[in-house]
């Protein structure tokens, strides 16, 4: 076996060696990693970006003598093309989305988390996988076929067998909806069902639980906060959605009083109307500020979700 | 006999089997009715659904014709809003899953990335307004659309692309930081190569839905109606506004009267088979790469 010429110590060759990368490789590397910082910090300037522009269109409206944020909120006049009295007050939308949105979790909730209960527990194999990619391809139906499918299908149903006067109402709209945030409720739900050890399973079974007895007792009191966060989500969906109820809730702004009474929702309302508002007017400003309002609704739902998911997470 | 059937045990089982049923109703209730309807859409759709549907433009006044203008629109949109999102989301992503700290600063970022995943598309839309088209002077126009689109698709790109880093094992990373190699080397010769499959079902799957969303573009960039020469496979400029395919069914429904009982529904059909089409792509390449994945 040869042996290499030892001229010089070992260490001090292999000393040499490490320092041979070219500058221009450690530069470029340096700049590409900055890149991927800004990158990094781009979802941040966004967020901070969308609110800075959506509230910047906003505020002159908050400074105007004939608006009150009072009446915003809390009044159901919305008269925002007339001459004499405009009257700015989103109270009326307010009721829509929550009408529209409670309805649609009344239906979804049960449905969506005894669908991830299914297919958490009760199949498995190819049954499971199966599902789970129709659960996917359901999520992916865009809003606006939605939408075109409760104008038509679902109106056309509502009025064949309730007899209600009009198909388009908080009805259609919450059957609507709760059939978009079923795919988000039964992909987290089964999530949080999936993050309960095994152990847990294996220690019902043993005692002689059925699969049902096992979900009653221990699944859900162990994946409760789980399944809150797929509701909570399912609520942000519901509340920020715009194009199935645009067209399937009908026009009518005022306080519902049944589920066959037509609304507007906050979100409807303002892909009804910014397109005919003149850019800069009283009642351009105004659809912004309804913006800020969804932004922040959405934020604090979110934030929640969020919140509920990390409990779990340290746990 | 120890294991004796014993009244218990009987309701036990028969509890047992009632919940099963009970749940598989539920599930079932949720994707039967759906099946119907869109064989119901179908149905509806089929006078109209032909190859010659696709490449004309729509007729008098919308009321019949083909969506071709509509579909390139949507095509220019979903190209380039992925064009800046899927860069910017997939670095975000490596940012986040391969250099950022359990710091307050980051958990802030991870916040913003959910928070901004939860924008509502309307909101979204007024963004796009407010920041694209009257502060960057960009206009209604198609610029200004995919930007929107591009911001709006982000969140869940970074959020599909730092599952797939993710799930790259730990000891891949320490095995090449332990032969000399740079974070970046690593990422570049180790993490991306084993996960690009991963990171590109992500962004496939934004692809239907930039194709779908229609409110960040209604106010941005998309039109109601552009004359279109049959046949032209780049009609538009991009500071120009364009006609997008759910733009497109949102008018045909609810703004044209008298239109052509069957070109709603087709268009509808259209979109919602490309849709589904581009997704089950994705889902089928994801479950074959995954299948041949070795750890």
């Amino acid at each position: 076996m040869n042996t290499p010429p030892t001229s010089r110590p070992a260490e001090e060759s292999f000393a040499v060696r490490k320092a041979t990368r070219p500058a221009w490789d450690v530069l470029s590397e340096r700049a590409l990693e900055i890149l991927i910082y800004l990158c990094g910090i781009s979802a941040i300037v966004f967020v901070l970006g969308i609110f800075f522009f959506v509230f910047k269109e906003a505020l002159p409206i908050l400074g105007n003598s004939h608006f009150s944020l009072t009446q915003f909120l809390f009044s159901d006049q919305w008269y925002p093309t007339s001459e004499l009295n405009k009257r700015y007050g989103v109270f009326a939308m307010i009721a829509g989305t929550f009408s529209v949105t409670a309805l649609a979790m009344l239906i979804a909730v049960p449905f969506g988390l005894g669908a991830a209960i299914y297919i958490s527990e009760f199949c498995g194999g190819r049954t499971k996988e199966t599902l789970k990619v129709v659960i996917e391809l359901l999520a992916a139906i865009p809003s606006v076929v939605w939408g075109f499918i409760g104008l038509t299908v679902m109106s056309r149903l509502i009025v064949n067998y309730t007899g209600a006067p009009v198909g388009v109402n908080i009805l259609n709209g919450g059957i609507i909806l709760a059939l978009m945030s079923v795919p988000i409720i039964v992909s987290i739900g089964e999530d949080a069902l999936k993050a309960v050890p095994d152990s847990y399973r294996e220690a019902g079974l043993a005692l002689g639980a059925t699969r049902w007895q096992l979900v009653r007792r221990v699944l859900l009191p162990a994946a409760k906060t789980g399944l809150l966060a797929a509701v909570l989500l399912g609520v942000g969906r519901g509340v920020g959605e715009t194009m199935a109820v645009l067209m399937a809730t009908g026009h009518a702004v005022h306080i519902p009083h049944g589920i066959f009474d037509s609304v507007r929702t906050l979100t409807a309302n303002i892909a009804a109307e910014l397109g005919e508002a003149p850019a800069n007017s009283d009642h351009y400003r105004v659809l912004f500020l309804t913006g800020v309002l969804l932004f922040a609704l959405t934020f604090i739902v979110n934030l929640a979700a969020d919140l509920v998911v990390r409990g779990i997470r340290r746990r | 006999m120890m294991f004796a059937i014993t009244p218990h045990v009987r309701r036990k089982q028969r509890h047992e089997t009632i919940a099963k049923w009970v749940f598989f109703g539920m599930a079932a209730s949720m994707i039967v009715p759906l099946v119907l309807i869109i064989g119901y859409l179908v149905e509806r759709a089929w006078p109209s659904l032909s190859l010659g549907f696709l490449i004309d433009v729509p007729a008098r006044g919308m009321k019949e014709g083909g969506v071709w203008p509509a579909l390139v629109g949507t095509i220019y949109l979903v190209v380039l809003s992925l064009a800046v999102s899927a860069p910017v989301g997939v670095l975000a992503a490596v940012y986040l899953n391969e250099y950022a700290r359990d710091n307050w600063f980051n958990r802030i970022i991870n916040l913003a990335v959910i928070n901004l995943a939860g924008v509502p598309s309307i909101v979204h839309a007024l963004f796009g307004l407010g920041a694209f088209v009257y502060a960057a002077r960009f206009g209604y126009s198609i610029i200004s659309a995919s930007l929107t689109l591009a911001i709006m698709t982000l969140p869940v790109i970074i959020a599909s692309t730092r599952e797939a880093l993710a799930s790259v094992p730990r000891t891949f990373r320490e095995a090449c930081w332990n032969v000399g190699a740079t974070r970046w080397q690593t990422i570049k010769a180790v993490v991306l190569p084993n996960s690009i499959s991963g990171i590109l079902t992500g962004i496939i799957l934004q692809v239907s839905r930039a194709a779908g969303e229609t409110a960040p573009i209604m106010f941005t960039g998309a039109v109601f109606f552009k004359a279109v020469q049959k046949g032209d496979f780049f009609p538009y400029r991009l500071h120009e506004q364009c006609m997008a395919l759910s733009m497109h069914l949102y008018t045909l429904s609810t703004q044209v009267p008298g239109v052509k009982e069957s070109v709603p529904f087709a268009t509808a059909v259209l979109l919602l088979g490309a849709v589904i089409l581009v997704n089950a792509t994705a889902i089928i390449l994801r479950g074959y790469l995954r299948a041949r994945k070795k750890w």
